[in-house]
């Protein structure tokens, strides 16, 4: 009896032991999981982190851009002109010369023809044009002395915002000016006419291959443009798709083979789509390349799965009570669909389109095979005018020879970014403010 | 469901425009190495001028022929820049398709240069080192030519240093790795005796070919050139297929087309070697320095003079059908041949194009303004 009691109670000690052991087990098993959880999640903020970082740190100092006053003689003689002048002689008068003999006038040190170049060289290429406009817009300035805010180039912005009084030795500077030029420009900063200003060229212009001159208007307007035509074509079809096959269709053969279809189609490379775009729009239908249209179609193809299958999500996501209910009403099923489900599906639909939409802005791919990878600097205007987007700008300008465009890539992709961001949080925000649980 | 249907037909609506409207900017198609230059022009063309802007794709030389010789019509490209001459089997292309009339521009040179961080030891090389570093296959101890044993540049020439074989250039789709190939390989490639000799030898002289095939040990090469020419190979096919090869394994790294990046990797990098056009050294010269190639630096008159050696020409061909159909082509062209942009003092040249010579130049822009037709 007693050998039983010990036996038994051995056992039980024994049992507490391998427990107490594999417990010990178990909780270690658990940290070490929860401790590779931390260690991805940190590792992919970092990353973020260093992303940010190392565009911000690249494209700040794009968001401004350097001016120089230079007080500037709108001498009649030399432009020929006087205060009546009309538009037209104003436009016909040569501000190229004009502009190049106002400099000279200011620095009678740049003699032979090397450096008068120079000179030159350190205003934007556009500054005739610039004098010519103020003047169209203002007749009375012919004759009068006024300052003038230039927009100082490239190599000048570049220069003042990176090496002007840095001390630094020749390995480090970053310009490409030269000695003389560099004597100007310290001289124009000691004078105090030189100063940094919001770049609203960057907002406010189009592609332009003088980067001080270069902006994302165009790109963003095209941007606009191609998502319009996706959301008008991709939002109704998709929406309707999804209805039909979740509400309508039989469950058989067909409907299935459709909906695998529709579940590879989201997983295609975007690529294909402009490759398909190439051979149905352009080449069958003979529709114009470049242009926010056949961008549209192209990404409407690839959004298009995308929206179905979180519409029908949706759709799937609507108790049948619901429909229960309704029918109970004397509904019919399309009074079931249109007055009940489709406005409690709605929110997941408009989260899942505009999911969408975000992902077709960040597209390039697809856009390559159909011409909207262009250097277009006029402003689209309609959805049939050649446009680029703004991935493609950046890309663009990332390809670009001169150094300038370093910090416009970054500041264009800040942009985008922002776009991205705030897509996706009006996404989060319609989830949250109309989602409803049962 | 009355807004669906709106939408709908909205869609169909613009689509039937789209389709019906013609063109009123010119469009550009072409050569990555011009299209610096040409994008250039096309914006002072659309600020100074009542026409619009021209739009400009950089679609690579050959992608943007075959797009120019598809047809006539607001469809096809009006124009296309090319850093190479049109070949006569895309001149034949083009004719079949009715473009028959092609007015060919010459604009300048560009140069192509092997360049290293500043910093690091400026390197002197020859073609023949060149050749000898990033060929497949070079010549070796027996004269019979073997996959490239060289691992650093004193394996090529005991002048240079002891450091390893790494040039970084662009992929094979590129029109630079093309002329590069042709101009720096090939050429370096011509200067090893027995493969001159073998470039001379015509199609009849088979049995000397065959010969000096054998003595090279490059059999491989005379069967794909005789499988490409038949009859008419030549000794040149054969110097073509292996002067223009470039070594697979790791010396020569592709590094795409986005010449930036191989500044930056140049300067991450000391001992690596970077190939890419004139253009990009002219903007990055605080950062990385050109090679000497056969005793001359890539500088601005080197290159227009000729002395250096590895440069291209650069063009772009006019559909002359599209003029009159298209507004503004023949103003474009007239401008982009103009004095300002492409003369010793063109803005242009401030963005790194190499000019033509004085005598090229007036024949050039007689020829381009009065549109006469290309023959080849």
């Amino acid at each position: 009896m007693t050998d039983q009691i010990i036996a038994e109670s051995d056992a039980r000690v024994v049992a507490a032991e391998r427990r107490a052991a594999t417990l010990k087990k178990r909780k270690a098993a658990e940290k070490r999981f929860q401790w590779f959880g931390r260690i991805s999640i940190g590792f992919g903020i970092a990353c973020v982190l260093f992303l940010f970082t190392d565009i911000v740190s690249k494209g700040a100092s794009a968001f401004t851009q350097t001016y120089v006053d230079v007080e500037i003689t709108f001498d009649a003689d030399t432009l020929g002109l006087s205060p009546q002048s009309t538009e037209e002689e104003i436009r016909a008068a040569s501000f190229g010369s004009f502009f190049k003999k106002s400099l000279r006038a200011k620095y009678p040190e740049a003699s032979d023809r090397r450096q008068k170049r120079q000179l030159y060289a350190l205003f934007t290429s556009d500054m005739p044009l610039i004098l010519r406009d103020m003047v169209i817009a203002d007749p009375s300035l012919i004759g009068q002395t006024t300052t003038v805010s230039m927009i100082a180039d490239d190599d000048f912005d570049t220069y003042y915002k990176h090496s002007y009084g840095k001390n630094l030795s020749a390995e480090d500077k970053v310009s490409r000016l030269n000695e003389f030029q560099e004597g100007i420009v310290d001289d124009l900063v000691e004078s105090g006419a030189v100063e940094r200003k919001f770049n609203s060229i960057l907002f406010s212009n189009s592609d332009s291959r003088e980067p001080e001159l270069a902006g994302i208007r165009g790109a963003v307007v095209g941007s606009i443009l191609t998502l319009l035509v996706t959301l008008v074509l991709s939002f109704p079809i998709a929406v309707a798709t999804a209805i039909y096959l979740e509400e309508f269709a039989p469950k058989n053969k067909i409907t299935d083979f459709i909906e695998v279809n529709i579940n590879n189609l989201a997983a295609v490379p975007s690529v294909i789509f402009g490759l398909l775009g190439l051979a149905v729009f352009i080449n069958f239908f003979g529709m114009p390349r470049s242009v926010p249209l056949v961008g549209g179609f192209v990404l409407t193809l690839m959004t298009l799965p995308t929206i179905i299958i979180s519409s029908r999500a949706a759709i799937k996501a609507v108790p049948p009570s619901i429909r229960e209910a309704a029918y109970g009403m004397g509904a019919s099923k399309v009074q079931t669909v249109i007055h009940h489900v489709l406005p409690l599906a709605m929110p997941g639909m408009l989260t899942g389109t505009i999911i969408g939409m975000a992902q077709a802005l960040g597209e390039t791919a697809p856009l390559l095979m159909i011409g909207m990878v262009a250097f277009i600097v006029d402003t689209p205007t309609g959805i049939t005018d050649p446009a680029t987007v703004l991935p493609v700008q950046i890309f663009l300008w990332s390809d670009s020879p001169e150094r300038a465009f370093v910090e416009k890539t970054s500041a264009a992709i800040m942009v985008l970014l922002t776009f991205l961001i705030c897509m996706n949080s009006l996404a989060v925000w319609l989830r949250k403010r109309l989602e409803r649980r049962w | 469901m009355k807004n669906l249907a709106l939408g709908l037909i909205a869609a169909a609506a613009t689509f039937n425009i789209s389709t019906a409207a013609a063109r009123d900017s010119i469009s550009v198609v072409g050569s990555s190495t011009v299209y610096p230059f040409a994008t250039v022009v096309a914006e002072r063309f659309g600020k100074s001028t009542k026409f619009n802007s021209p739009k400009v794709e950089s679609t690579g030389s050959g992608g943007g022929l075959k797009l120019f010789c598809k047809g006539v019509g607001v469809a096809t490209p009006d124009v296309t820049n090319a850093s190479r001459r049109i070949k006569s089997s895309e001149f034949e292309q083009c004719q079949k398709n009715g473009v028959k009339e092609i007015v060919e521009v010459l604009i300048g040179y560009d140069g192509i240069v092997l360049a290293n961080a500043k910093g690091a030891a400026p390197m002197e090389l020859t073609r023949k080192d060149i050749y000898m570093a990033l060929a497949k296959l070079v010549p070796g101890p027996d004269g019979k030519l073997i996959e490239n044993p060289n691992k650093t540049w004193k394996d090529v020439n005991a002048a240079l240093p002891a450091t390893k074989i790494e040039v970084l250039g662009p992929p094979p789709t590129s029109g630079t790795r093309d002329a590069f190939a042709e101009l720096a390989l090939e050429g370096g490639a011509r200067q090893v005796e027995d493969i001159a000799k073998l470039r001379k030898m015509k199609a009849d002289q088979k049995g000397e070919i065959e010969a000096m095939v054998a003595k090279l040990g490059v059999e491989a090469a005379w069967t794909a050139a005789v499988k490409k020419k038949g009859e008419k190979a030549k000794g040149k096919d054969v110097v073509k297929i292996i002067g223009r090869s470039v070594r697979e394994d790791g010396a020569y790294i592709e590094a795409g087309e986005n010449d930036n990046l191989i500044v930056n990797k140049l300067v991450a990098n000391p001992n690596a070697l970077g190939i890419f056009g004139f253009s990009f050294l002219d903007q990055n010269s605080d950062k990385v320095q050109g090679s000497v190639i056969d005793g001359n630096a890539p500088t601005f008159e080197a290159i227009s003079t000729g002395e250096y050696k590895v440069s291209r020409p650069l063009y772009f061909y006019v559909k002359k059908a599209h003029i009159g159909t298209v507004p503004g082509i023949e103003e474009y062209l007239n401008m982009f041949v103009s004095e300002d942009t492409i003369g010793p003092d063109g803005y242009l040249i401030d963005k790194g194009l190499i000019p033509l010579g004085d005598e090229q130049y007036e024949e050039m822009s007689s020829g381009a303004k009065a549109l006469n037709n290309l023959a080849l």
